[in-house]
This record gives structure tokens, sequence and C-alpha cells, in this order.
């Protein structure tokens, strides 16, 4: 009797550790994510419904004013705005200029040395950090700098630009040099892509009578789509965060040219001691990477089936 | 069965150690992670045992000094105060400013802290700062010899151990060649010299302005300064006071003319400190205000500049005392630490003659210790000439004591660049600027 029991335990122990098992290797990691992800994104969102947590030694719950005053706010509405065209247009060109260089540099028409030598030039801004980036900018596009010299001397502009302090042209010269910073990462994706495209579908294609603009469209571009809108959807998240390239080289301005969420936010925060408002403000930025990531993943899933 | 069993293990003690890395403790008081929490709960431990306090001293002036010059005054503290040792937490300034803003937050702060000014009002409000006015009474301090403290409702809350003022700086040699002899002293004078030294075609224009919205510290120091400098004033009884301001509105209309004149460097709405220094050192720019911190740095760079210091110009017919902008390294305890007595006696010892005298000379800075002369002020020239002027006038600095200061000066700022701009009028940019202050009151 007592044999059977003790057998019946084990083997119900043995069964339940089964079970477990799965949840037991996959325990650090989750640790982790609760750890670093899970457990700050649930504060923010507490801070965020609260009036002004860590100013406020008591701070009180106020449900959803905080969200309110944030989304009925003309600078909030401006920030938005700019973070949208800031990262459109940088997707959008991060697309046009990696694949281009991509297929410049999966030519055969060009001899290896000078591709290798290319491929380096080419990647160059991807290896700078953020920070070297806005200072190597700042140099180059204040008014004094190489770039305004350049343009007088080629007689395009006729009176120095202010890039960077101009209210007409700031904005746009942000999103320039976070493109500059950001293509090389389309460009050695694509690459591997477009080298992963059997030859042998191109030569069909030619066999069939289509031309340079038709084996483009209809060979390459359906071949690399997986890989663009992976990287298109990736980059939309990743450039909508940028903060330090703004931050360090027009600081928002000048006024409000080129507020962007993530410099309301910082200011809201560590400028205004606003936490809770801008918790609230860092959630929104959450929901819209949310928004983009959900449609990665359900890309993702579709993929692999 | 035996594999997946110790596989099983193996996961959870992984996952156990993620954990508890996660929630270690603190590194003991010696190690630069450590918390202030944790130290002051180690050192109480020691000191009711009868052993040595060990006081953490946050602060970015130590990266800012030669180095060994500050680490050498707290051993100097040290060996009077057998029992207390110091352990500085050192960093840039807005590494220093987030660190200290996180442990007000939390309770963690250091039990002694380098403050600016600019967040004194802030830190009091979360009751993270203990009233040096009580610190004091208790050790039975003669607050005489101080130049300066910082004062919210009736308590000192933080000393200036050190003041770095902003004076006029000229190129010497840009002046001779437009032929102005002194440097000027009223606004007509600063316009027609600003006017004179301009000429665009040679990248030389007469004065520069930092703007940027990163660090907005340019409204303090570049365009209040003008408003100060006539014995003017931003403030009336403790609020803002922004429109119907003739000293305020005078100042900034004046600016406006200089801007439209094209007698200020390009690029004004995106420069920073840093930027207009770089304009002076290199020759490009006849006149700036500037710390005169940064002396030494021109000096460095530019050997051959030859460049003078003068008092910030007034409106015509102004005698009286002249403001001249400053900003500060100042001091505070925080509330939460249980060495406060210990905490007074490092506050104390940077505050005396000599030592002030000391720090004030390797900081080049003008002393917070009425008493302290630096050295430089007799062997350097520029820096006695800046002496005389700061003892003629008087620092100016109504940021100082303020919520949210540098918030004001931003959007502040906002509002400025857009009047420069041409985009409102003078009445519509200090109506607005005074409505965005006054939320903050």
């Amino acid at each position: 009797m007592t044999v059977t029991t003790r057998t019946s335990a084990r083997a119900r122990w043995y069964k339940t550790s089964k079970r477990l098992a799965p949840f037991a290797y996959l325990s650090p990691t989750l640790v982790l994510l609760t750890i670093l992800s899970l457990i700050p994104i649930v504060m923010v969102f507490y801070y965020s419904l609260m009036d002004n947590v860590v100013m406020n030694p008591d701070p009180v719950f106020v449900g959803l004013k905080n969200y309110v005053e944030i989304l009925t706010d003309d600078v909030f509405h401006t920030a938005l705005f700019n973070t949208l065209y800031f990262t459109l247009m940088s997707v959008i060109f991060h697309l046009i200029i990696g694949l281009s260089f991509a297929m410049l540099l999966n030519t055969d028409a060009i001899n290896p040395f000078t591709k290798a030598l290319f491929r380096v030039i080419y990647i160059l801004p991807w290896v700078f950090t953020a920070s070297i980036i806005a200072i190597l900018w700042r140099l180059m596009l204040n008014p004094n700098g190489v770039i305004n010299y350049l343009l007088e001397w080629s007689g395009l502009i006729s009176q120095k630009i202010e890039w960077l302090g101009s209210r007409q042209v700031a904005l746009h010269a942000v999103t320039f040099i976070n493109i500059w910073s950001g293509y090389p990462f389309y460009m050695v994706s694509l690459l591997a892509g477009l080298q992963g495209i059997p030859n042998d579908m191109y030569e069909a294609g030619t066999i069939d009578g289509a031309n340079k603009q038709q084996l483009f469209r209809f060979i390459t571009l359906p071949q690399l789509r997986p890989i663009i809108i992976s990287l298109a959807m990736l980059d939309f998240i990743w450039t909508m965060q940028q903060f330090t390239l703004i931050w360090m080289t027009t600081g928002g301005g000048p006024i409000r040219a080129t507020e962007v969420l993530s410099t309301l936010t910082y200011k809201m925060a560590f400028s205004s001691y606003e936490f809770s408002l801008a918790s609230a403000n860092a959630f929104v930025i959450l929901a819209l990477s949310l928004f983009v990531a959900y449609f990665y993943v359900r890309h993702q899933g579709a993929t692999n089936e | 069965m035996n594999r997946k069993f110790v596989s099983l293990w193996l996961a959870l003690i992984m996952a156990v150690a993620v954990l508890a890395g996660c929630a270690a403790p603190a590194a003991p008081s010696g190690d630069a992670g450590s918390t202030s929490s944790d130290t002051a709960a180690d050192t109480s431990a020691d000191t009711s045992g009868g052993e040595e306090v060990t006081l953490e001293f946050t602060q970015w002036w130590e990266p800012e000094l030669p180095e060994g010059e500050f680490r050498a005054l707290m051993d100097e503290f040290e060996a009077q105060n057998p029992g207390i040792k110091v352990e500085l937490i050192s960093g840039p300034y807005s590494a220093t400013k987030q660190q200290v803003v996180a442990g007000a937050a939390t309770g963690t702060m250091s039990d002694v802290i380098g403050l600016d000014g600019a967040w004194v009002s802030d830190f009091v409000k979360q009751g993270a700062l203990a009233s040096l006015s009580d610190l004091m009474s208790e050790a039975g301090f003669d607050d005489s010899e101080l130049a300066a403290q910082i004062q919210l409702n009736g308590a000192t809350y933080m000393i200036p151990v050190v003041n770095f003022v902003y004076p006029l700086f000229s190129n010497a040699d840009l002046m001779a060649a437009a032929g102005i002899e002194n440097a000027p002293s009223t606004r007509a004078e600063f316009a027609d010299a600003a006017a004179a030294l301009t000429n665009a075609d040679s990248n030389v224009y007469g004065w520069v302005l930092p703007l940027s919205l990163e660090a907005p510290n340019g409204i303090q120091n570049d365009v209040m300064a003008w408003v100060w400098a006539s014995g003017g004033s931003m403030m009336a009884d403790g609020q803002p006071h922004l429109t119907d301001n003739e000293a305020v509105s005078s100042a900034m209309e004046y600016i406006k003319e200089l801007y439209d004149a094209g007698v200020i460097t390009p690029g004004a709405f995106s420069m920073s400190e840093q930027d207009k220094v770089e304009e002076f050192t290199n020759g490009r720019v006849g006149m700036m205000i500037d710390s005169l911190a940064h002396i030494n740095l021109i000096r460095e760079r530019n050997p051959d500049l030859n460049f003078t210091i003068a008092a910030l110009p007034a409106v015509e017919g102004y005698t009286g005392a002249r403001g001249l902008p400053y900003a500060s390294w100042g001091i505070g305890v925080a509330e939460s630490t249980p060495h406060k007595a210990e905490a007074w006696k490092l506050v104390q010892y940077l505050m005396s003659e000599e030592v002030n005298s000391k720090l004030s000379s390797i900081a080049n800075a003008f002393p917070g210790n009425v008493n302290s002369t630096p050295d430089f002020v007799e062997s350097d020239e520029l820096f006695g000439a800046a002496f005389d002027i700061y003892q003629a006038g008087y620092p100016a600095n109504e940021f100082v004591g303020l919520p949210v200061a540098e918030a004001l000066m931003r959007s502040f700022d906002e509002q400025f660049q857009l009047y420069l701009d041409g985009g409102q009028s003078l009445e519509e940019f200090l109506t607005n600027a005074q409505e965005a202050w006054a939320e903050n009151f």
C-alpha cells in the first residue's frame, strides 16, 4: 500500500515537473523581461494616472486627466506632427537610398576592389554614435560651416543659411541628418537579400523578354518584400523614439520647429519636473510604437507560416 | 529522466540567480555604485559603534578643477576632522543634475550636494534639502562672512561656495581695427561698437547671442543681463513682472534692434554657450558676455587673442550699481542624511576664509566668503579687473531660487526667438512669456 502511494506520488511529481519544465527553461528570460520591461511599463502607466508623482510626496489618482491635458495641448500636436514627418521621411529615404546603394554594390559592373571600398565608405555613417553625428553635423551646418561655404562657393546660395537655426529649415535639416545616419542599416540588410536572390530567376526573366525595369519590378522587389517590410517597421519604431540626435542639434528649437515627442517628454520630466505628464506622453509614444509593432509581429507570423 | 531533471533544476537556479542579481544589495559605501541610503545605513551603524562617518558628496566640480586638487582639499578636511571621511561622487553638470533629481525623488540624495541655484526651489518643495539656517544656529556659526545665501520661506537652503561672474569680453585687436578705443559703457555705445565691428564678408560680427533651447541659460547670462546691468528686475513681489516693465521691454527691444541690424553672429537660435566661446576665441566676434571661468580656456585655445574685460553696458544716464550675472557652485545638505552635523562641518570647512580662497583660486572664481581673496586677483591683470567690476557692482541672477528655473528660461527663450524672428510683437512676446511663467508660480 505504502509502496503504491509512494509510486503514484513520484509519478505525479514527474508529470508536474514535466509540465513545468518549459516554464522553468523560460524563467530566466521571463524574469528579466518582467524586471526590465514589464515592471517599468506598469510603473510609468501608474505614474501617468497620478497627480504629479516624484515631486509630490502624496500623489493622488487623477485618472485620464494627464492624457486629456497632453492630447489637447497644441505643443503636443506640433510634436506629434514633427515626429510623424521626421519618422516617415526618414523611413522612406532610408529605403530609397539603402536600396539604391545595395543594388550598386551588388552589380557586376564594378570591380570587386572598388565595391569593397565603397562598402566601407557607405557604411561609415552607421559606425558613428548619435552624439558624434550630432556634433559633426552641427559643425558642418553652422552658418560659418563647410556646407554653407561650399554652397556659396558653387554659387547655389547667395547668403548663409541657418540650417539648424531657422524654423523653416531646421526640421528638414535634422531629418536629413537622420537619413544620412540610418541608411547603411537598410543597405547592409538589402544587400544580403539581393545576394540571396537566385540568378536563375533573372535568367528566366531575361529569356522571357523582360527589360531591366521589369526584372527589378517583378523579381527583385517581390523577393526583397519581406525584408523591406520588416526593416521599415523596425525603423519606424526606432526613429519615432529618436532623442539624442535632435536634442544635441537643436534641443527641439528654434521655437518648436523640431520638437518631437521624445524631446517634449524629456523637457516635461527634467525641466518642468512634470513626471506624470511626461509618463502620459511616454505612454502615448509606447502606444504608437505598439501599433506598428503589432503589424510587424503579424507580418513576421505570416512570413513564418 | 535524470538529464531532464538536472536541466530543469539548472534552469530554476539560473532564474533565481538572475533574480538575486537584480535584487542584490548595493555595494559597500566605498563603492561608487552605492546609494546614499545604503551609505547612510552603513555609516549610522558605524557611528553607533563610535567609528567613522563617511559623507557622500555629489557634485560636478571635481572634473572641472585641475586633477587631484579637490580631492586634496577633502583629504585636508579628513585630517582636520578625524572620524569623518568624504567620498566624492563626481560627474558632468547634466549627469549630476539628473542624479540629484532622482535622489531627491527617491530619498537617496547624497549627504552633501553640489547645487545650482536654479534647482533649489524644486528640491525645497520636495522637502529634500535640510535648512542650513538650523544647522548654522546649532553649530553657532556666524553667517556674516557669507557673501550670499539662497533662502526660501526665511530659511537658507543653499550657500554659493564660489561664483562665476559674466562680464563683457571684448576682442581688443578687432576693437582697435574698428577705431574703438574703450569698451562700451552704455547701450548706445555698444550698438555703435557692434556695428563698427561687423563685417559679414569677413565673417566677423559685433556680438554673439546663444539662444539654444537645449541649454537655455543664454536667457539668464546674455539676455536678462541687460536688464540687471541697468538696475532693472524681471520680478515684483516674488512674482514674474515681464509686462508693463520698462526695464525688461527696453532691453528686449534693444536686442531686437541689434538682431535686425545684423550685428549678431548668425545661427543664434541654435547656438550654445560653448559655440559662443568658440566664436569669440576664433576672432569671429568682437564682444560677448561670458563667464570668467572661460578665460583660461580662451587663452589655451588661442594664446594670441588679445582681449579685455569690462562691466556690462547700461542704459544712458544710469549711475547706480550694475548687476552682473553670475552662476554659482552652491552647496546644500540632504534632509535625509543622518549626519547633518558632520555634513555641516564640511560646508563650514569649504566656506572658511582660507579654504574658500584656495578653492576660488583653483576654480578661477570669486569667493563665497567675503573675507577670502583668490590668488589670481593679484597675479592676473584680467582677473584683477574683473574683481574690481565685481566689487563695484552686485551679483545679479533672479533665476536663482525660482521654481523650474530652467523651464522658465526655455519658455522665455521660445517666445523671444519668435519675437526676434518677426513672428510676434514685443507686447505679444512679453504677455505670452508672462503667462507661461505665471503657470509655475
